[in-house]
């Protein structure tokens, strides 16, 4: 082990710390405004409040473990994976949300999450995402009677 | 009743077609999932949730154990040929499963894996069936405070005992309460940790997070360091007839390993890590051929397997008797449970002994089945790890998000499917544990509830959480555990301290 790397502070360790108390502080703000009326035994805010002080204890745990380098060591990632699936996903949302329906959407997810995999045949892998949608859409809608978002596409199968 | 006539009983019930035709699917699909890398039983289970809920309950409940099952026959086989095991699991199966698979002999390993599954899947349903009715007479007899602090040492155990790190454990199971609270209080009708949106006040959908933990999570994951590793299938070479040798080594392991899965299963103790490396340490010091130890020993594969398949059926025990999830699995069965408006207990035994026996029934018929799927099918099975990794992982990301608009159609449910796979992928890269977020979504509210139960029959004393001995034991239990690993690293440090010094 190296002793010189250790000991210095993680800052990734650190903004953990922060969020574990930041969420302890949003609990605790949303439990204190709750309108309550008398209730027998433990009312709704009792079991929040135990939550809210476990984040903050755990807060201070994980202070403590990044001053003292305790966090594992991060691999090397590859940002624009990440974010080209975070985009198909951006995408499927942008879609269903603005009423294009389940199959574009679907389609746009498969292409880009294929393309963050490091597949370069776009137009490929959206005729597939294609498919895929309309081949999930017909299960799910006839065979299922689930309901999936319909746009103009899927109103014509 | 006597637990082999309800089992008969149960018998009718599993033997039906249409309950054949749920097992078979469902076995079907857990050896599928199980062997393909980056989805696992629990993932599968929560996007058929959504599927499911229009269908029979019965059969349902019987598919969801055959996932459970199947997954773990077929997570074995990812182990052993691309020694990528598919969940954790199977870690132990992989160091000398791929090592036999590189010296030509992964058929006799996979066979050795499959038999042993088979075997020890049948002995601890056999487990189930004579603990099962025992436990249902102890728990008939529990107060709200009994469970409430049985509740207790779940949550110490599943995040905090057995992990690595009980802060990292601890954390992850906080966000399982915290996402547990959201929503309306059922008891005064008080919305909290809602902000004023309208998708959040019925709650977290148990599907959206787990699809976003485990679907999302992962493929962000896996793709982030895509770069890092090349898998190798290797081929299946060799019979897979396993030789007279090959069972004389095998079978030994495989009791010894279902003995240490089932009880560590049952127990609520989370995860079939411990036991499969338990039993991977016991194969390795009892063997009579430590020299292959590292190159390939075939009892290294026989005895976790066995024990992995052990500890998935021990898991069934407290979760049927109890209604106590110890593994994400077991929490999203749980959920399954619940949207049919059924609560695992021992209510459930008076109440639906057809429902409880079948289910129980059914894993027998399950094992059988998945001993043919995986011995002369495996090359079938082989295949699906040729599909390339781009394609996979699109296609697991359009049904997990089809799983999650089918159970609440919105863009606000897709946008936090989104926010919990960045916490997925954020939880994997700090390497936190997963399951426990799982279980405290699900077993979170069951434990406030109790616990409220308890105090408002009590009105309000909190002495009644101590006054039963059986809850004051627990309770104690808990705390010891979640302080032990604290001080057993406090001692260690100590002693690594010491041996500076000196």
């Amino acid at each position: 082990m190296n002793q010189a790397k250790a000991k210095r502070p993680d800052r990734g360790g650190i903004v953990i710390a922060v969020l574990l108390l930041a969420a302890a502080g949003v609990i605790a703000w949303d439990t204190v405004n709750l309108q309550i009326q008398a209730v027998y035994g433990l009312g709704p805010k009792a079991v929040p409040i135990v939550v809210a002080l476990g984040f903050a204890l755990l807060a201070v745990g994980h202070f403590v473990m990044a001053l003292r380098g305790e966090f594992p060591e991060r691999e090397r990632m590859d940002p624009t994976a990440v974010q080209r699936i975070l985009g198909g996903l951006a995408a499927l949302i942008a879609v269903i949300g603005f009423g294009g329906g389940f199959i574009p959407a679907a389609t746009l997810l498969f292409a880009m999450t294929a393309a963050g995999f490091g597949r370069r045949a776009l137009w490929a892998d959206l005729v597939i995402g294609f498919a895929l949608g309309v081949a999930i859409y017909l299960l799910f809608a006839k065979l299922l009677t689930l309901s999936l978002p319909t746009g103009p596409l899927e109103r014509l199968l | 009743m006597d637990p082999f006539t309800s089992l008969a009983q149960g018998l009718t019930i599993a033997l039906q077609p249409s309950n054949l035709v749920f097992a078979f699917v469902g076995v079907l699909l857990g050896t599928v999932v199980g062997v393909l890398p980056g989805i696992g039983p629990a993932l599968t289970v929560a996007l058929l949730l959504p599927v499911t809920f229009k269908l029979d309950p019965a059969g349902s409940l019987i598919m969801f154990a055959g996932i459970y099952y199947g997954g773990m026959y077929g997570g074995s086989t990812t182990a052993i040929l691309i020694n990528t095991p598919g969940e954790s699991a199977s870690l132990a199966t992989a160091i000398e499963g791929n090592k036999m698979a590189k010296a030509g002999r992964g058929g006799p390993a996979l066979a050795t894996a499959a038999i042993g599954s088979f075997v020890a899947g049948t002995i601890a349903t056999m487990g189930i069936v004579l603990l099962a009715p025992w436990l249902v007479e102890i728990a008939i007899r529990f107060g709200p405070e009994d469970y409430f602090a049985l509740m207790c040492v779940a949550f110490v155990t599943v995040s905090a005992t057995f992990g690595n790190s009980p802060v990292r454990g601890l954390t992850s199971l906080f966000i399982g309460l915290a996402l547990g609270l959201v929503g309306i209080d059922k008891l005064t009708g008080q919305s909290r940790l809602a902000f004023g949106v309208p998708e959040l006040l019925d709650g977290i959908e148990v599907t959206t997070l787990a699809v976003g933990l485990f679907a999302v999570g992962e493929a962000l994951y896996v793709a982030s360091r895509r770069y890092l590793y090349q898998e190798t299938i290797e081929p299946i070479r060799g019979s897979l007839w396993m030789t007279k040798e090959d069972w004389r080594r095998s079978w030994p392991a495989w009791l010894r390993g279902t003995l240490f899965g089932f009880p560590i299963g049952a127990l609520p103790a989370g995860g079939a890590e411990i036991p499969t490396f338990l039993s991977y340490a016991t194969e390795r010091r009892l063997t009579k051929h430590p020299e292959q130890f590292g190159k390939g020993a075939i009892e290294g594969v026989a005895g976790p397997e066995a024990a992995n398949n052990a500890s998935a059926a021990g898991t069934l025990v407290p979760l049927l008797t109890l209604g106590l999830p110890t593994s994400a699995t077991a929490a999203i069965m749980l959920a399954g449970f619940q949207q049919y408006g059924l609560n695992p207990g021992p209510l459930l035994f008076a109440e639906r002994p057809d429902l409880v026996w079948g289910l129980i029934a059914s894993l027998f018929i399950a094992n059988i089945m998945l001993l043919i799927l995986n011995l002369p099918l495996v090359g079938l099975w082989v295949r699906l790890l040729a599909i390339p990794q781009h394609w996979l992982y699109a296609g697991i990301l359009v049904f997990a998000a089809t799983g999650t608009i089918s159970a609440k159609p919105s863009a606000v449910e897709l946008m936090m499917l989104v926010v919990f796979g960045v916490m997925g992928f954020l939880m994997r890269r700090f390497d936190y544990p997963i399951a426990p977020v799982v279980v405290g979504l699900i077993l979170g509210p069951l434990a406030e509830s109790q616990l409220r139960r308890a105090l408002s029959i009590s009105l309000g004393d909190p002495l009644v959480l101590v006054q039963s001995p059986l809850s004051a034991t627990m309770l104690a239990v808990a705390l010891a555990a979640l302080i032990l690993p604290f001080i057993l690293r406090g001692l260690g440090r100590l002693k690594a301290a010491d041996g500076q010094a000196t």
